[in-house]
């Protein structure tokens, strides 16, 4: 079977590659035809990236609080965490 | 182009604390997405409705293809060949969703060719002129999208967002279809006769295609429960009759079934009784073309085999030399 | 009486802007012919979008003529038309495809590079937007060409036997021979394909003589306008 390719669209200049969806191809070449000729009809992007599917690492969802969940309280990595007296204005 | 309700029940047997938050993420409207923990009964039931969406666009491009080389003008030749190749390309993002669940194409298109999966009945009868390609686009793609728009909000992240850009893009399928069908009407004798018909033949199997009316439907519940749907077979119907009757009549044309009458009190088209045994039948493989489209299927993956095949070959001899 | 076919003055510029268009038109009318049989879903979509480039390509040339598109396309007699043959033979098998646009494609590149600075704006015009679309035409047959010549044995076999059948309808496709085999004789070799002697070139197409081929491509296209004279669609 063909392998697996994740496709990635830069819409326009000054925005990061999105993910779109994927496509089947023999090779990178291939792939990249692929996505353009699929995901590119409507003048949807200016850049492409095509990633072997099976290249992607993925963080385990039930690994969740596990990783994100410390961060919840550290709020002084917030700047509404400082007081700082209203007459010095916006900082 | 369009997902039939076609699913079969699935019992939710799990009773732990993982589906129970599982309903909860549901009912929170919150996305599931691919690795998350869900019911094997969800994974079950969405791999087989996205594919079974995902064939009807594959085997949909079959009919309306049937008229590309035919196409009367250049203008409408571009507008339906982008159209089917849109449809192509709506099957390859279903197929995509469908493999974030850890089901490779390959098998679907296999349980297709080999007839065990189901696709939308309406691709089983034939385009028979100029006019199907408008009948096609107005009633077909309108009734997809009474269906696929809600599917947008879908529960399961990647489907919602392959129906999303699909929506996007089919925006021009219905007004493409429409403008051939007022072209016609507005037409020679012989054109309004080509649209009464294409009318007076897509009609019913149109209103067949929103699956069996909700009190025999056996899927609806779980798959509202989670939010895989979320208006039943009856309620887009009726919705669809609504919006489509009084378009029917700016054509100026008729529509076959005696029993249709405006009721002042609700503000719906009422309608006649749905011939649910043509329905049963034609899914089942008894339709005009069901031979005929699953053959052609059939013939265009066998004889790409080898061209496929050499991609691989070629892909592998690169990569010994790399 | 309606029309049933049309009639008008063969200018130099008409014969000339039809015979850049009857080739995109015939070419594209064959690629759309692949719709719903293509060898996987990506070239499903890669040969539509061929396809409707092609169409487009024509559309536009006809319209800088004068005349009226629709009439042209589907009012003409095969005689009328002046398309290469190459454009008009059947699609065979993906190899056949894939090689006659890769050999067409290669010549309308050097076609649409010279355009894009005629004398003849609308021409200019329309080359400018041509070249672009043609560049990805050639890119995407040569790659699969050679995926096709260097693959199996089998695709070996169906894309030298293309190339072969197709190698006698190259000599009306360009007038600059050298150049255009700077750009297919790489990739002919890339494609460990032999490139077949120059012999006796078929020709015709651009004086209106055609293959078997052409009236029965014409037959299918044009039944609803010769059906129903004078409706519009």
């Amino acid at each position: 079977m063909m392998p697996l390719w994740e496709v990635f669209i830069r819409s326009r200049n000054g925005l990061a590659h999105k993910h779109v969806g994927s496509v089947h191809a023999a090779d990178a070449t291939m792939a990249l035809h692929a996505a353009r000729d699929v995901y590119t009809r409507r003048g949807e992007g200016l850049s492409l990236w095509v990633v072997p599917s099976n290249a992607i690492v993925a963080s385990d969802p039930a690994d969740r609080d596990v990783l994100f969940e410390p961060t919840a309280s550290k709020i002084y990595r917030h700047p509404t965490f400082y007081e700082i007296p209203d007459d010095v204005g916006h900082m | 182009m369009y997902s039939q309700a076609l699913n079969t029940r699935e019992t939710d047997t799990s009773t732990d604390a993982d589906s129970s938050r599982f309903q909860a993420r549901i009912d929170a409207e919150e996305r599931i997405e691919p690795n998350d923990w869900m019911p094997d009964a969800y994974r079950r039931t969405l791999i087989r409705q996205i594919s079974q969406h995902a064939h009807s666009e594959i085997v949909g491009m079959l009919p309306e293809g049937n008229w590309i080389t035919r196409a009367p003008s250049l203008r409408r030749k571009a507008a339906l060949l982008a159209k089917v190749q849109d449809e192509g390309g709506h099957g390859l993002y279903l197929y995509a969703a469908a493999e974030t669940l850890g089901v490779a194409r390959e098998e679907l298109v296999d349980q297709l060719l080999s007839g065990r999966a189901k696709y939308s009945s309406i691709f089983n009868y034939p385009t028979l002129s100029w006019a199907d390609i408008g009948a096609i686009g107005w009633l077909v793609d309108g009734a997809a999208i009474m269906n696929q728009i809600p599917l947008c909000r879908c529960s399961f992240g990647p489907y919602a967002r392959a129906m999303i850009r699909v929506c996007k893009e089919e925006s021009f399928h219905q007004r493409q279809g429409y403008e051939i069908m007022v072209t016609l009407a507005g037409g020679t004798e012989e054109q309004k006769a080509m649209a009464q018909d294409a009318l007076d033949r897509w009609w019913w199997p149109c209103l067949m295609m929103f699956g069996p009316p909700d009190g025999d439907s056996s899927h609806s519940d779980t798959s509202m429960r989670w939010k895989i749907k979320r208006f039943t077979n009856d309620a887009l119907r009726q919705k669809f009759v609504d919006a489509t009757v009084p378009q029917g009549h700016r054509l100026g044309l008729s529509f076959p079934d005696p029993d249709l009458r405006f009721d002042e009190s609700t503000g719906h088209w009422r309608f006649g009784a749905i011939d649910w045994s043509e329905f049963k039948r034609v899914l089942a493989g008894d339709g005009p073309c069901n031979r005929e489209r699953l053959a052609a299927r059939r013939r265009a993956h066998a004889e790409g085999a080898w061209v496929r095949d050499a991609a691989q070959a070629y892909a592998a001899k690169q990569r010994k030399v790399a | 009486m309606a029309i049933t076919s049309i009639r008008f003055d063969e200018t130099p510029r008409i014969l000339r802007l039809l015979s850049l268009a009857d080739d995109c038109l015939i070419l594209g009318h064959r690629t759309s012919e692949w719709t719903g049989r293509a060898p996987t879903l990506e070239e499903e979509l890669a040969l539509a979008n061929i396809a409707l480039d092609l169409i487009g390509q024509a559309r536009s040339l006809y319209q800088a003529t004068g005349l009226d598109e629709d009439s042209l396309a589907y009012l003409r007699d095969p005689p009328q038309f002046r398309n290469a043959l190459i454009a008009e033979l059947p699609n065979g098998d993906f190899a056949f495809t894939i090689a006659r646009l890769f050999l067409v494609s290669a010549a309308s590149d050097l076609t649409w590079r010279a355009a894009a600075s005629s004398d003849d704006p609308d021409v200019a015009a329309i080359a400018a937007k041509a070249e672009k679309e043609i560049a990805y035409h050639v890119r995407y047959a040569a790659e699969w060409l050679i995926r096709l010549g260097d693959g199996t044995e089998e695709s070996h076999r169906r894309a030298q036997e293309a190339i072969d059948t197709l190698w006698p309808y190259t000599g009306e496709i360009t007038d600059d021979r050298v150049a255009w085999s700077a750009i297919v004789d790489p990739i002919l070799t890339r494609a460990t394909l032999t490139r077949p002697v120059d012999g006796w070139m078929q020709s015709g197409g651009r004086s209106g003589r055609h293959t078997e081929h052409l009236g029965r491509l014409l037959a299918e296209m044009q039944i609803l306008p010769r059906s129903y004279p004078g409706a519009t669609w």
